[in-house]
């Protein structure tokens, strides 16, 4: 029966609600209706609200409650089956974790047999090592595995089964209870008196702070998650070499130097190239906009620039690495136009850095371009009624109103600078040191998280650990670039409005 | 620019110090001004009138030239100051607004102390040699401003933390800081409360001394306290234009008496 539409069982029951608050809806309407004898006007809310009430107390807590069960299920019985396997069931170079893959598989492959007939239900729940080709019998089916299963292994996989199917049980009973509930309460209470408006706003409401909630929740779990991880790190690798250590060296073999240092100077050196190209460019560009330019300019010009922000990272890393860095490599390597030989690759911080400012114009140009239109018509007049040229407008009048906000857009640029990943990967380079020179390669730290947490990775060493807490630091970093940037936007926006 | 001030006799007071011919103003399709001739005296208030759109701003921004900041906005015909084509093309617009002053509906200090906002103009024509000298400019102005007294004490406060009537005094104080001959005012008063209005009105009998000042104004009662002569506009024209006692006790077109009287605007 679970087969029924190709929808499993749990679509079934997804269905099956959804078609009981459809029920639910023409059924409490019209007894809402029939309450005060087919006249609407008698109601205290419009018929069809009787209706939704139903739908929200039939579908919405049944299919919430069901979602979350089917969240919680999974860590639930790995969590009662992991105990299950016997420390001398783990072969050696092999983990915990990999033992609980298997079972997973194993049972899986039970369920295909079953579903198959190749095997009854008594006979997966009951068979034995022992007594059976476990691989043999599930090879027949399709289902490949690795090794002979160890007894250990099918008894936690049966186990796993037993406790899989009880808890599906459980969940169906008691999402179609609260189904059921929620349908009868709802069509009981749909009669003329019954506020059915104020219960759908509730519930809208109720969905609203929902859908906010589980957005605040997300990051706060992302920061949790980054924080244990980074926890794990500095119970493997001593704090202070990590942010007061000079080097940066992993090593997979272990005795790895891991301070963050040398890479928040690339991460800073490059970021600061980029701003250095980002600012003046997108600034004048803003005020040129904003402050010069007719309307017919300004309505193509600034679409035009605003592409640039929705151009991939990926593709400015491109960029970097197949056009700026042989470019630069042209005109400032060994044999290039300017005979200086200063560059040796075309990975470099200002490779980098050039094309990260080039990523950046449209954020600085186009939340400065907001602000300074932001500043009041009268504040110009008043300049340029006193004899003052436009540019002296701008300078002495406009820039200071809007210096707050334009701090802001930098900053922001800053934090998108700090937190860039795509463009630092191609074209800075992976030497992580201390050099002023900017035509050297450097490394950032986006650059090391991708490396360390690529390739075959060991999530017990700290060298692959070591990503979490330059992640976090990286995250403490830009975060509070951007509040600070929000705090001064905001000041700066109350003076005007 | 220079030749505008050769011109400066020992005359009568009441010598003209504009004089505007066929000016005509086009807002891209829309003709906002039509054949505005006006004589404007040296040393007099005058005060222009009529119902909202009738043009009296536009005209107003004329004479300093501000509407060249407006892209769509022409103007023609011919307009003196001291007998100097205002529009020829050997005058520059922003010398010109520094002998033009202007006060906005309004008050617009920039964000900046009281001295700096007072200081801006002279600081930008290089009107001082020295420290000493632009402190001097800056206290005449505050007087001339009549708010002296109550801001001598804070000169490095914001001007944005002023009262309304003490923002638009101190506009009018940084307006006057660039020794202008003639004074644009545009609704100074609209946005200010009955004293302060007062305040201002005072201030503007007491500038006719030194200036020609030309008020925009929605309020009847307020041009006929302040100005000396009163121009009557309507749909672009200028309807009437003489002695303001004359336009208001004995108006000679119909429409400025219907405006007058509460009919019409």
């Amino acid at each position: 029966m679970a087969g029924l539409l190709g929808l499993g069982t749990n679509g079934l029951l997804a269905l099956l609600v959804v078609v009981l608050a459809a029920i639910g809806f023409y059924i409490a309407r019209s007894r809402a209706l029939n309450s005060v004898a087919g006249d609407a006007r008698g109601l205290h809310s419009l018929p069809s609200y009787y209706g939704y009430t139903a739908i929200m107390l039939t579908a919405v807590p049944s299919l919430g409650v069901m979602m979350i069960w089917l969240l919680a299920q999974p860590l639930f019985t790995e969590n009662q089956v992991f105990g299950l396997i016997p420390d001398q069931a783990i072969a050696e170079g092999s983990s915990r974790n990999l033992v609980m893959s298997d079972v997973r598989r194993v049972a899986e492959g039970l369920d295909i047999a079953v579903a198959r007939g190749a095997m009854t239900e008594e006979e997966a729940g009951s068979i034995r090592t022992e007594f059976t080709d476990i691989r043999a019998r599930l090879g027949e089916v399709g289902v490949a595995l690795g090794s002979n299963v160890q007894a250990e292994v099918l008894n936690a996989a049966q186990r796993y089964r037993e406790l899989t199917s009880a808890g599906r049980l459980w969940m169906i009973a008691f999402v179609g209870l609260l189904a059921v509930a929620g349908f009868a309460v709802s069509v009981f209470l749909a009669k003329g008196e019954f506020r059915a408006r104020n219960t759908v706003e509730r519930g809208i409401l109720l969905l609203l702070q929902l859908a906010a909630m589980i957005a605040i929740l997300t990051t706060v779990g992302i920061v949790l998650s980054m924080l244990f991880e980074t926890r794990n790190f500095f119970s493997l690798h001593p704090w202070t070499d990590f942010f007061f250590g000079g080097s940066w060296a992993p090593n997979f073999r272990g005795n790895s130097d891991l301070s963050i240092l040398p890479l928040l100077w690339g991460t800073l050196y490059i970021s600061l190239i980029a701003l250095t190209v980002a600012v003046p460019i997108g600034l004048f560009a803003a005020i040129y906009l904003s402050e010069y330019a007719s309307a017919a300019v300004r309505s193509a010009a600034k679409p035009l620039i605003e592409i640039l922000a929705g151009i991939p990272t990926i593709v400015y890393g491109l960029f970097a690495l197949l056009t700026v860095g042989p470019f630069l490599v042209d005109v400032f390597g060994r044999s290039g136009l300017a005979g200086l030989g200063w560059m040796n690759g075309a990975t470099a911080v200002i490779t980098a850095g050039l094309v990260m400012g080039i990523m950046l114009i449209p954020f600085v140009s186009s939340l400065s371009d907001d602000i300074i239109n932001a500043v009041p018509q009268a504040m110009r007049d008043g300049s340029l009624g006193l004899g003052a040229t436009r540019s002296e407008t701008i300078r002495q009048v406009v820039l200071p109103a809007a210096l707050p906000g334009i701090v802001g857009a930098i900053l922001l640029a800053a934090s998108r600078a700090i937190g860039e990943t795509m463009i630092v990967v191609l074209g800075a380079g992976a030497i992580a040191k201390f050099s002023l020179n900017p035509f050297e390669a450097m490394t950032t730290i986006t650059t090391r998280i991708v490396s360390q947490l690529t390739g075959d990775t060991d999530f017990a060493s700290p060298e692959t650990l070591v990503a979490f807490a330059l992640g976090l630091t990286l995250f403490v970093l830009t975060l509070g670039l951007n509040v600070l940037a929000l705090y001064i936007v905001r000041r700066y926006r109350e003076q005007y409005e | 620019m220079n030749d505008m001030r050769i011109v400066e006799r020992d005359v009568d007071v009441k010598e003209t110090k504009i004089v505007a011919r066929k000016v005509q103003v086009y807002y891209g399709e829309t003709h906002a001004i039509k054949d505005v001739d006006v004589d404007i005296d040296d040393k007099t208030v005058t005060a222009f009138i009529g119902p909202s759109g009738c043009g009296k701003s536009t005209f107003l921004r004329c004479l300093n030239r501000m509407n060249d900041t407006i892209d769509v906005c022409r103007v023609k015909g011919d307009i003196q100051i001291d007998g100097e084509d205002i529009y020829d093309n050997r005058v520059d617009p922003v010398q010109l607004r520094a002998k033009v002053g202007m006060v906005f509906q309004k008050p617009n200090p920039f964000p900046k102390s009281i001295y700096d906002n007072v200081a801006y103009g002279p600081r930008i024509h290089g009107l001082a040699k020295n420290k000493s000298e632009l402190d001097e400019i800056v206290q005449k102005s505050l007087q001339r401003g009549a708010i002296w007294d109550e801001v001598k004490d804070r000169l490095n406060e914001p001007g944005t933390g002023l009262s309304g009537g003490q923002q638009q005094r101190l506009c009018i104080a940084r307006a006057v800081a660039t020794e202008p001959e003639v004074l644009l005012m545009d609704e100074p008063c609209s946005a200010l409360d009955p004293i302060a209005t007062a305040q201002v009105e005072e201030l503007i009998d007491e500038l006719r001394q030194n200036y020609s000042v030309v008020i925009v104004t929605h309020s009847m009662q307020q041009a006929a306290r302040v100005s000396q002569k009163t121009a009557f506009f309507h749909l672009g024209n200028l309807v009437e234009y003489g002695e303001t006692g004359q336009i208001f006790t004995n108006p000679t077109d119909p429409r400025t008496e219907s405006y007058i009287t509460g009919r019409i605007g």
